[in-house]
This record gives C-alpha cells, sequence and structure tokens, in this order.
C-alpha cells in the first residue's frame, strides 16, 4: 500500500529539530515535536519558534506519524525505545560530532553512525537525511522544484520504499532528494566527508556519492 | 544602541614569511583594540576565552583588567567565558575585581563556546558538558545573588556558609547569557530572569527573531523578579572605507578561519557565493562600508529589538591594523548613523 505521507513526527526540539518542523509545517504537514521534557514544556517554544506544530509525548510523536525523525543530541539514542519503532519509517539526521560532544564509545567504530543507531532500533526502517546540511540551511534555503539553485539532500537506507517516500517529503519541502542507497552508503555524507556541510545541488551531490573510478 | 567588538585574540601572521605571530603579540594587539574602542566611543568589548595558538586569549579578565587602567567608559566583559570549565568562584571573584577595577564596568556572559580545548586541559569531559553547565551556572548565579552562600553540587566541592568577595559595588554584575541559537536556551535565560546574547554567525541574521519573540515571551510569561531583560547579538563583522574592496579583504579571513575550524569540525570550506550573500542584506556577516554596516544593524533591530550589536573583527589572521581601522569606523561612523536613524523611528513612533 502506498500511501501519502501526511504526518510528521520529530524527536528534538532544539536547532534542527525546529527548523525541520518549520519546513515541514510550510510544506503542510501535520507536524509532532516531542522531547524527553512534558509536551507542556516545550509548548510555549514551539508556538513562536514553529507554530502549528503540536507539543506531544515521544510515544505519541512515533505512534502518530507516518515518518519520524530523529533529531535528539545522538548521546541520547539509546533512552529511544525501540519497540516504539517497529516497522516506522526512522530519518536519522544525526551526527557524530566528537571534537564537539565529547566520544561516545558506540560510534568509536568504522561503521556509519547511522548503521550504530540501526542495531539499537532493530525493527525500525532506518533512513539517513538532513545531517549533512546545516540547520540555517535547512532554514533558509529550501527552493521549489526546477529551480536552479536547489539544493540536494542525500538519503540512504536499507529500505527501497521508505526512501522513496522520504525522497517525495524532501521534494516537498524544498529540496532535491538524492538516492545514496543502503544505509552503509550513508558514511559518504558523515562528518568529515566533502558533502558535509557542502552547498550541493542535486548534479553535484550526484557526483559525489559515485564510487570513486577504479585506478 | 550599544555598540561594540569581541575577538579572541586572534594571531598575526607576517606577511613575509606567512608563519603565525607572537602569542604575546596577540594578547599586547587585543589591549590596543580595546583601547581604541573606547577612545572611539564604543559601548562594549567582549574578549571570548580561547586555547589555541591562533587564537590565545585564555585569560580574559587580565587583559580586561589592563584594559580598566588606560580606559574610561567602555564596558568590559566575556565573550564568553566557558563556564563549564572554570570554576565559577574564581570566575566571579575575578569579574567583581575587575568591576571595582574599572569603576562600574564589568560583565559576565556565560556560556559554551565554540572552544572545546579547555574540556582536556581542566580535565573535563565534553560528555558532561550538560549537566556541568547547568551546574555552574546556577552557582554563578548565587554567588550574585550573596555574599554568603551554602551550595552542593557534583563536579565542584560544597560551599558552606562561605564567603566570596569582592563584591561589586552596584550590588551584582550584569550576567548575560550566550545562546547560539537552540531555543531551548532562550527559554533558560527567561527563567533565569538574564539578559540574552545570540551568537549570529551565519545564514540570514533575522531567523533570530523568533527567538527574540520567545524570549519576551517566556519574560512576561515566567515574570522572574528583578530580571535583567535585554537582547544582544554578536555576529562577525568588518568596517571598511570602501565596501566592495571591505568584502574581498576580509573574505580571505573569513575564508581561512573558516576553513581551519571546518578541518576540526569536519565540514567543507565555506563558498565565495555563499559569503557574498551572507555579507550583504540580511545575512549574519556585517562586511562592508559604515553606511551600509549601519543600515543593516537598524535594519535586523526592527525585527529583533535588540539594545546591543558586537562584532568579532579580527579573525583569520586579520592584520592588526585593519582591525583598528575597523574600530575606528564602527565608533566614529557606523555608530552615529545607527543612533541617529533609530531616533528617527522613536519620532515616529510618538503621538503628534
Amino acid at each position: 500500500m502506498n500511501e501519502d505521507v501526511k504526518r510528521i513526527g520529530i524527536l528534538g526540539a532544539g536547532r534542527v529539530g525546529t527548523a525541520i518542523a518549520r519546513r515541514a509545517l510550510d510544506a503542510g504537514y501535520e507536524v509532532r515535536v516531542a522531547t524527553a521534557r512534558a509536551p507542556a514544556e516545550i509548548e510555549l517554544l514551539l508556538g513562536i519558534v514553529a507554530p502549528g506544530a503540536i507539543a506531544v509525548t515521544a510515544q505519541e510523536a512515533v505512534a502518530e506519524s507516518d515518518i519520524v525523525i530523529l533529531a535528539l543530541p545522538l548521546a541520547k539514542y539509546r533512552s529511544l525505545d525501540p519497540y516504539l519503532f517497529d516497522g516506522k519509517i526512522v530519518v536519522d539526521a544525526m551526527n557524530y560530532w566528537a571534537p564537539t560532544d565529547g566520544e561516545l564509545a558506540d560510534f568509536e567504530t568504522s561503521i556509519s553512525s547511522s548503521e550504530v543507531v540501526a542495531r539499537h532500533l532493530k525493527g525500525a526502517r532506518l533512513l539517513r537525511s538532513f545531517n549533512h546540511m546545516g540547520y540555517h540551511e535547512i532554514d533558509g534555503e529550501a527552493r521549489p522544484a526546477g529551480d536552479p539553485e536547489r539544493r540536494a539532500l542525500a538519503i540512504a537506507g536499507d529500505d527501497e520504499a521508505a526512501r522513496q517516500k522520504l525522497a517525495t517529503v524532501i521534494d516537498r519541502i524544498g529540496f532535491d532528494p538524492v538516492d545514496a542507497g543502503s544505509l552503509a552508503a550513508s558514511q559518504a555524507f558523515d562528518v568529515g566527508t566533502p558533502i558535509f556541510g557542502a552547498t550541493l545541488n542535486r548534479q553535484a551531490m550526484l557526483a559525489a556519492l559515485a564510487p570513486r573510478a577504479a585506478a | 544602541m550599544e555598540l561594540g567588538v569581541y575577538s579572541f585574540g586572534d594571531v598575526q601572521r607576517d606577511a613575509k614569511s606567512g608563519a603565525l605571530g607572537s602569542t604575546g603579540q596577540a594578547m599586547r594587539n587585543l589591549l590596543e583594540a580595546i583601547q581604541l574602542s573606547d577612545q572611539v566611543g564604543l559601548d562594549y568589548f567582549g574578549i571570548g576565552e580561547h586555547h589555541t595558538y591562533e587564537m590565545p586569549a585564555s585569560a580574559a579578565t587580565v587583559v580586561l583588567g589592563a584594559a580598566a587602567s588606560t580606559t574610561k567608559n567602555i564596558k568590559l566583559g566575556s565573550a564568553v567565558t566557558v563556564l563549564s570549565t572554570d570554576d565559577p568562584v574564581r570566575v566571579y571573584q575575578q569579574y567583581a575585581t575587575l568591576d571595582a577595577v574599572s569603576n562600574g564596568r564589568a560583565e559576565i556572559t556565560a556560556g559554551r563556546g565554540s572552544s572545546t580545548e579547555s574540556f582536556p586541559l581542566f580535565g573535563h569531559s565534553l560528555n558532561d558538558y550538560d549537566e556541568l553547565y547547568a551546574e555552574k551556572l546556577d552557582l554563578l548565579l548565587q554567588l550574585n545573588e550573596n555574599d554568603k552562600i551554602t551550595w552542593k553540587g557534583k563536579f565542584r566541592p560544597a560551599l558552606n556558609d562561605a564567603l566570596v568577595v569582592p563584591r561589586p559595588d552596584a550590588g551584582k554584575l550584569p550576567i548575560w547569557l550566550a545562546t547560539g541559537g537552540n531555543p531551548n536556551s532562550t527559554v533558560r535565560a527567561a527563567a533565569s530572569g538574564l539578559p540574552v546574547s545570540y551568537a549570529i554567525i551565519g545564514g540570514q541574521a533575522a531567523r533570530f527573531a523568533p527567538l527574540a519573540d520567545l524570549y519576551r515571551k517566556a519574560v512576561e510569561k515566567l515574570a522572574v523578579p528583578n530580571a535583567d531583560v535585554r537582547i544582544s547579538v554578536a555576529s562577525p563583522g568588518f568596517v571598511g572605507d570602501d565596501a566592495k574592496a571591505a568584502k574581498s579583504l576580509w573574505w580571505n579571513h573569513w575564508y581561512a578561519a573558516m576553513r581551519d575550524i571546518g578541518k576540526i569540525r569536519g565540514f567543507a570550506p565555506p563558498l565565495r557565493t555563499n559569503y557574498d550573500h551572507e555579507a550583504s542584506g540580511g545575512g549574519a556577516l556585517f562586511v562592508g562600508s559604515p553606511e551600509e554596516i549601519a543600515e543593516r544593524i537598524v535594519a535586523l533591530h526592527a525585527r529583533m529589538g535588540h539594545s546591543r550589536h558586537f562584532f568579532q573583527m579580527d579573525l583569520g589572521q586579520l592584520a592588526q591594523k585593519d582591525f583598528l581601522r575597523s574600530i575606528e569606523l564602527l565608533g566614529t561612523k557606523v555608530k552615529p548613523l545607527v543612533d541617529a536613524a533609530l531616533a528617527e523611528k522613536t519620532k515616529e513612533l510618538e503621538p503628534a
């Protein structure tokens, strides 16, 4: 069944979470935002920085959304109850920033940070996206389809149908979605890669994601 | 509106050899910049604690103390004090002493800062950042309220009816909360009765306007008694006599600084097209001629209602002479233009 995405849930009401909330609201989605605190504690904040977003509990954000976006501090990922996310399309917008946030043993590994998250959220249809673009760009650089200066967001994940659904959302929000393939491919747009923090249109993103030619 | 400057004590680069200059000279240059700022009538100078070779301003109160003796009016503060890795008692004592020797011109701005070198330097874990900050901010605020305190926490030994001196003559020091845009920090400032300082260092500056609204609404809702309700903005900036020349010159330094930070943090260096976009109109980089900068400050003020705007000019080894000229222009040209424009606006709003 290929139903359109109508409701987006966001875990995290920091700079990234509220920026994505604003863009999703502008694109016409129903947006729910949750943090570890009671919904009442973020109502004032949301009312001003993402008017129209609904403050809910994490359980509600996940249960009542078609796609859930993880925009919480990566160090808190283990606080997420895996059972809550069974069968859900979940987008990891988080980054492992050891120089800024400190080293996390779980992420001192050769696999991408998303694959670590995926191991914890076993039943989720986990995708990686939004992480390589600064939150102020997500906020300020949304453009309609066809605009020559439209920027690209990469999508990685093992579930192809889920990637396609997120691609539709990203397109509606105002960016060109570029399918990077399986979750392991997210390593290509992790912290420290040429894609990370770069301004790329669809063509440049495709080029950056292309496997290196054999020597 | 108050205008000012903030600096991390950027080291010079030798024009001939390309080698980085001395960290000691950087401190003397910083002192010179503060003195000039005072002479040209600027209102505030902040030193941002840093511990790198390129930005060695690690002991802000020493430089501010030297500035106190050789300036008359300018307010002297931190931008920021990396409170998480310092001892709030020591911080308070130093700034209260600065306040005494400057005749009441000291301020503290507490924040995370962009520098993380202080963590391993002083034996703290970045993983503890949130807890460290909350606990130390709480202690700092209590020290500002009472000369004798009893306090217990996780990261610092307990205090039992301890006396902390000297005391500011005005009773309290201004303590600002700096934030880089996380809305929760804005609410925290309002909840603590503190003035808020927004570091707007990229993108369109007015995207911080909703945060200023949030601050004012939270202040109203939380109604903390004796709250110090003010908003300031800190952004990169550079004033030159000629707009085009100023933007081109400063691009080289901006690029160098961002490239170096990007290498550590893992992001790509900026593009000139992005810089041009952000160094004009509503962008966060206030780079250009005095008239243009004044206009942009006033335009942002219409959106944010801030009472102080201060600029980081010495980045990426900007030459001291260019730094000083920019300070001079900010005080002698930009400030009068901003004051005149805002006075006009106030007149327009008054009843006929």
